[in-house]
């Protein structure tokens, strides 16, 4: 067996559209439960939109802290950590430790990971009809 | 009485002042019991919207303050209540119920606990996670009492756009758990700096508008003024804090000077010095010797210092230049900038004579990040007219006058290029 790295790529798009959207939950919950009962889901988390990204850059051994997701260049995904932190202030800092932000070659972007609570009242404000038990099998 | 005046609403003007004097106060002191911006500021704004209501039925409460307070917890509790995505609710709607059921509202006079929650919330309004014209409105609206129709007004932005630009930036606060609190010792120099650089920031887009054809947007300078002084009560013991405030209030001194009656732009050495306001100056020049009492130098400390120099000489000519130009040197060498070395330039030129100016200014033109940099060219073109190069002196206005997006600045670059010969 091998691990593969799912990315999800998708289009940011108008609260609206976001809702209608939303309406896959249900599906979700279904999949990942299989997934599970399978033995094949390692992990998912949901992000929140790029408008809570933040990111860091190391210059001269100074932190440089942007508002805003990576704007997209040359540079690929190269991997990624989920640490967990008190608050940003204590993301930001570990981000600008990691040794390739320090050699100044990557950009740290910062995401909030969304609780699967949140993930669940987000969908639930849609209009989605869930019961808490979906939450355990949605994340 | 129609077709009268605008009839006095003592309501309205209570409602108008509480939201100034109160609003920011009450707010701090609710983020930290709520934990969340978000929610803290609509309970704050519903409780201003009960209080027209309220105060029109039974009258204007005796402590407004405290009657907001009292209103503004409630309206936290209903919303906690309805939230099930706030972090400790259970433990803050208990702390709150508790805090209600207080027969008298906690003393105002814990002066140190609102003090915290004031630095809590001026840390949080200039996260460097949010972009920088969010940080600007963010304080202005929490910790100054300006409402989002007027920054939006200030700003030549549309209010929808102001609002959305606000809304965005408490929902990352929220999302991305934007801390409430004031930094750790270790990173704290580095976060008071750019909550100084927001404040000057908003000095300056009052003082010197870059657009629109308002030459000075006194709300703004007054805004940062206060917002100076206020962080001077919060951190008495930073000496770029004082130096901040000091070279605020020196600049501002000479507002009234800066513009005259027809709105046209008035060149610091053409200005009526009977027009400064000496209290203003003495107020500065106060702050600014309590900044260097602490003994830990800084930029706004030596722009301080410079201005101090220009506003107590008796006229232009009997300023000392010379001075000046050694503390811009010294300026640079805490934070090498072009701006500076255009600045020192314009007081060698001053000091020493047009060609020693030119010297400076020279090497600047080829400067990428100065390429659109108006005040380059304005200063070339006055350097260039004292040493007698009027045809190089009437290119670099042109130039300047191409990059001025001011109307009363582009007016008086017009006039001096008319002048030449």
């Amino acid at each position: 067996m091998a691990q593969y790295m799912m990315l999800v790529y998708e289009e940011e798009v108008d609260p609206a559209e976001q809702a209608e959207r939303e309406q896959v939950t249900p599906m979700l919950v279904d999949l990942h439960a299989s997934l599970r009962e399978a033995g094949l889901l390692v992990g998912v988390q949901r992000l929140y939109s790029t408008e809570s990204a933040t990111s860091v850059r190391v210059r001269d051994g100074q932190a440089e802290i942007t508002d805003g997701p990576f704007a997209v260049t040359k540079e690929v995904l190269a991997g990624y950590y989920i640490l967990e932190c008190a608050d940003l202030d204590e993301a930001l800092k570990h981000a600008a430790r990691l040794p390739m932000a320090v050699a100044g070659w990557a950009t740290i972007e910062v995401r909030p990971v969304m609780s699967p609570d949140q993930w669940l009242d987000t969908a639930r404000e849609a209009g989605v009809d869930l019961s808490d038990e979906d939450v355990r099998n949605l994340a | 009485m129609s077709g009268g005046a605008q009839p006095a609403d003592p309501v309205a003007d209570a409602v108008a002042r509480a939201f100034r004097d109160e609003r920011a106060i009450v707010l701090a002191t609710l983020i930290r019991q709520v934990g969340n911006f978000q929610l803290a500021e609509d309970a704050v704004q519903d409780a201003f919207e009960a209080a027209v209501t309220a105060w029109r039925r039974d009258g204007v409460p005796a402590n407004p303050g405290a009657w907001i307070t009292t209103a503004a917890r409630r309206r936290a509790i209903d919303r906690l209540r309805r939230n099930r995505s706030v972090a400790d609710r259970a433990e803050r709607l208990a702390e709150l119920t508790r805090l209600d059921a207080q027969d008298e509202e906690p003393s105002m006079d814990d002066e140190s606990m609102i003090v915290d929650d004031r630095l809590r919330l001026v840390f949080t309004c200039c996260h460097p996670a949010l972009e920088m014209p969010a940080r600007v409105a963010l304080t202005l609206r929490a910790l100054g009492g300006m409402t989002t129709g007027e920054i939006a007004r200030a700003f030549l932005v549309a209010e929808p756009t102001m609002g959305k630009r606000i809304v965005r930036a408490k929902r990352k606060i929220a999302d991305a758990r934007i801390p409430y609190r004031v930094p750790a010792d270790e990173e704290l120099p580095d976060r008071l700096r750019g909550v100084l650089q927001v404040v000057y920031l908003i000095f300056n887009e009052g003082y010197a508008a870059t657009e629109g054809d308002r030459l000075v947007r006194e709300e703004l300078c007054d805004e940062a003024i206060r917002l100076g002084e206020l962080l001077t009560r919060l951190m008495p013991d930073d000496a770029e804090v004082w130096g901040l405030s000091a070279l605020m209030l020196l600049h501002d001194a000479r507002r009234a000077a800066r513009v005259d009656p027809s709105g046209q732009y008035v060149a610091l050495d053409a200005q009526d010095r009977s027009l400064w306001d000496q209290d203003r100056i003495q107020e500065g020049l106060a702050k600014l010797e309590r900044a260097v009492r602490l003994r830990r130098p800084g930029e706004y400390q030596l722009q301080a210092a410079i201005t101090a120099l220009q506003v107590q000489a008796p006229d232009a000519e009997a300023t000392d230049w010379a001075q000046i130009a050694e503390l811009y040197g010294a300026l640079a060498s805490l934070n090498p900038s072009p701006v500076v070395e255009l600045n020192r330039a314009v007081a060698v030129g001053m000091a020493f004579g047009a060609a020693a100016g030119l010297d400076v200014l020279e090497p600047l033109l080829g400067d990428q990040a100065l390429e659109r940099y108006q005040p380059l060219y304005a200063a070339h073109a006055e350097l260039l007219g004292r040493a007698g190069d009027a045809e190089g002196a009437a290119r670099a206005y042109e130039r300047a006058i191409e990059l001025s997006a001011n109307a009363v600045e582009r007016a008086e670059l017009e006039r001096r290029l008319g002048a030449l010969e």
